[in-house]
């Protein structure tokens, strides 16, 4: 059963909320406009703060296919795009050559048919499903990826539209819905940025982020996430090689509700810090002494808050 | 949305007539206008986009308003600061803008010469009244809108100082861009996950080989072989530019302009007391603008040197950014740091963990008698890949044989001077 696109900016918004994504209105505005327009969103931000997962809710939310293609150094077109079966297309050769029932061009038109084709997601992405809705494609951390590819991303995003040599043009009767994220290892070119609407993935505020705990982490005392959303942004602060994003913020809640904690304490952070920070410099700094003094900071606050 | 989507005719464009009378659709256009000359890549493709956004979104909500113009204008992070400003400041009374510039350009002129760092707010006021530039006295009335940031000015760490380089003589500069013609580093090639036709018979490339079958009819199936294509890694140069290293700083600049043009994914970094990103300026074609505008924007010319706190930056504000595809860095310094190494080492440690290799070439190693005793040089070394004694960098030629000759000397240089430690 299809789903309609939001009509407006609140009914995105309240979509993505009803998908337990907690999202800025700003946020919701962008993805309502890519909708609405027919564009790719593009999302940029650091590592964890939620960008695939729009992707994700989005799909679910609109009763759509979820097509991903994970980027990654070297990707080319047999591998994001199509390839030829070639051992069918072997196999058919000899078979009509035994059967010597062919003339050269048919056979060299039947065996780079649709039949010998083997679909990856950039092509699979331009067919709608059995409802005939377009799926959403997901293009993850296209910074991962090369340049030659990006130039190639090109045809495809503005167009819609892939050429294989052999079959000629496929176009998407129905675009498909596109969100492109990128870690921002490296900049990705301004051409493809234009063809998108960009949104910067912040860290989220501490309301923001309390919310996002809430839907994430049902369990977790309501204390306890106060504590530690105050101190993860506290963290944040600091000079640190990488900063925690809001993964990291629900791996750790979720790590203290596993060891039944109901209360921060030096030593459970000292414990648990790895689920925070992902960089020994950043652990060495934070441990021990640091912690605690953050932790002093943070249940003075929250206490002086309540009283 | 595929009614409204990909169409021939924007659905935007249709509803314009409704809005006919209205100055939204015109102001839009010179909101776009203003950002372009902030240096935004606002075409009119953008501005259409813009308006058709908003058409779909409403004015209803400034809010929404803003995000809508935002997603559309914006393209990378840093211009955020700048669209935010020109927002606030063009969607407002036009009026009380009108009265601003009329305050605020005087003033913001006259001090432009103190500024260091070039407040964006400038770029959106100039953007907004390019004509109204002649400066009055800057120390008249201040608008609390605009703080002009002067308070890099008076660190006494440092030595603001332009750098001339209008006395170099014409044979200096001849020669240097003869031996610029010749100029290619010597860093190797590395393999990529793409591939490309080749006669070796290692790999069997099944798309060539039956496209060729089919040629021959289908009888013979003559095998077609691919291999890896090799890439030169993306370069990142990080060049230190303290007094101390003044002599060498005009030729080095001539150096970094040559590789930068020669290959793709080059990213230059000047640092004396703070860092600073070139790469774009330096990706001019031509030498003479390139060194004038490297000359314009960076403000620490021949002060002294903090290696670890650029390095600190460097590592936090860029190294994910320019070294994420396997990078080669070369680190250009002579290691005679102002902190006396203090952080250095961290921060060494972690540049080198973050990029294929680390190539130092220090300029001081001319000297025979030369001794790592420097707490810098000390913090630096354990660190690095390749420590390259460039004998002579005052002639670009013998630069060249230096690093041309990297194979053969790089391990000796490399174990004598740690031994010697």
């Amino acid at each position: 059963m299809s789903v309609p696109l939001p009509e407006s900016i609140e009914a995105t918004q309240e979509m993505l909320s009803k998908g337990h994504y907690v999202a800025d209105r700003s946020l919701a505005t962008a993805l309502y406009l890519a909708l609405k327009l027919g564009r790719p969103l593009f999302l940029e931000g650091e590592a964890g703060v939620g960008k695939t997962e729009i992707a994700k809710v989005l799909s679910e939310m609109l009763n759509r296919r979820l097509i991903r293609l994970q980027c990654y150094e070297g990707l080319d077109v047999s591998s994001a795009v199509y390839e030829w079966n070639y051992s069918r297309q072997m196999i058919d050769i000899r078979i009509s050559e035994a059967a010597g029932d062919r003339d050269r061009e048919q056979m060299e038109k039947d065996i780079f048919s649709e039949e010998f084709l083997i679909k990856r997601p950039l092509l699979q992405a331009l067919e709608a499903d059995l409802s005939g809705m377009p799926p959403v494609l997901l293009i993850d951390e296209l910074d991962r990826t090369d340049e030659p590819f990006e130039a190639f991303l090109l045809e495809v995003l503005s167009d819609f539209q892939v050429t294989i040599p052999e079959i000629g043009t496929i176009t998407a009767d129905k675009p498909p819905l596109v969100i492109i994220t990128s870690n921002r290892t490296r900049e990705i070119h301004d051409a493809i940025k234009r063809r998108c609407f960009y949104y910067w993935v912040d860290y989220p505020d501490s309301t923001r982020e309390l919310q996002i705990l809430a839907v994430k982490v049902p369990n977790a005392d309501k204390d306890l996430s106060r504590q530690i959303v105050a101190f993860v942004q506290r963290l944040r602060n600091m000079d640190l090689f990488k900063l925690p994003g809001v993964a990291e913020t629900i791996d750790w809640t979720n790590a203290l509700v596993q060891l039944d904690k109901i209360d921060l304490d030096p030593e459970t952070v000292n414990d648990t810090l790895g689920t925070l920070l992902k960089y020994q410099d950043d652990i060495e700094k934070i441990k021990g002494s640091e912690a605690a003094n953050l932790l002093g900071q943070v249940k003075a606050d929250l206490a002086a808050r309540q009283s | 949305m595929t009614e409204t989507g990909n169409g021939a005719t924007p659905p935007g464009l249709a509803l314009l007539d409704q809005l006919e009378g209205s100055k939204l659709v015109p102001n839009i256009m010179h909101f776009g206008r203003v950002l372009r000359s902030t240096g935004m890549p606002v075409g009119p493709g953008k501005i259409l986009d813009a308006v058709q956004a908003v058409l779909v979104v409403g004015i209803s909500s400034r809010r929404d308003f803003y995000w809508s113009l935002h997603a559309v204008f914006v393209n990378r992070h840093d211009q955020h600061d700048i669209f935010d400003q020109a927002f606030h400041i063009f969607w407002r009374d036009p009026h009380l803008l009108e009265r601003m510039l009329g305050l605020l350009i005087p003033q913001i002129s006259g001090e432009e010469e103190l500024a260091p760092e070039e407040p964006p707010n400038r770029r959106v006021m100039e953007a907004m009244n390019p004509d109204n530039k002649d400066g009055k006295d800057p120390e008249e009335e201040k608008e609390p809108e605009i703080d002009v940031e002067a308070t890099m000015t008076a660190s006494s760490n440092e030595l603001l100082q332009k750098m001339d380089f209008e006395d170099m003589s014409a044979e200096e500069i001849s020669k240097a861009k003869t031996a610029i013609a010749r100029m290619r580093l010597p860093i190797h090639e590395i393999p990529t996950r793409r591939y490309q036709h080749s006669q070796r018979q290692v790999r069997i490339d099944m798309r060539a080989t039956l496209r060729a079958a089919l040629r021959s009819g289908g009888s013979v199936i003559p095998l077609q072989y691919r291999k890896r294509r090799r890439r030169p890694p993306p370069l990142v140069i990080l060049c230190d530019i303290s007094g101390s290293m003044g002599r060498y700083t005009r030729m080095l600049l001539h150096f970094m302009h040559a590789i930068t043009n020669d290959r793709d994914r080059v990213s230059t970094f000047l640092f004396g007391t703070r860092l600073t990103n070139v790469t774009r300026h330096l990706r001019n074609k031509d030498i003479d603008i390139a060194v004038n505008k490297c000359t314009e924007t960076v403000e620490d010319w021949s002060g002294g040197t903090r290696i670890g706190e650029s390095l600190a930056d460097f590592n936090r504000f860029w190294s994910r950014r320019v070294l994420g595809q396997g990078a080669v860095l070369l680190l250009i310094s002579d290691g005679l740091d102002r902190d006396a190494g203090r952080g250095l080492n961290i921060e060494m440690e972690r540049l080198h963990k973050s990029c294929r290799r680390l190539i130092w070439l220090n300029p001081l190693l001319r000297f025979d008698g030369f001794e790592p005793k420097s707490q810098g040089i000390r913090a630096i070394l354990p660190h690095v890949d390749e420590f390259r004694p460039v004998h002579n960098l005052e002639s670009l030629t013998e630069l060249i044989q230096a690093l041309n000759s990297q194979l053969i000397r790089r391990q000796e240089g490399m174990s004598e001077w740690l031994q010697a430690m």
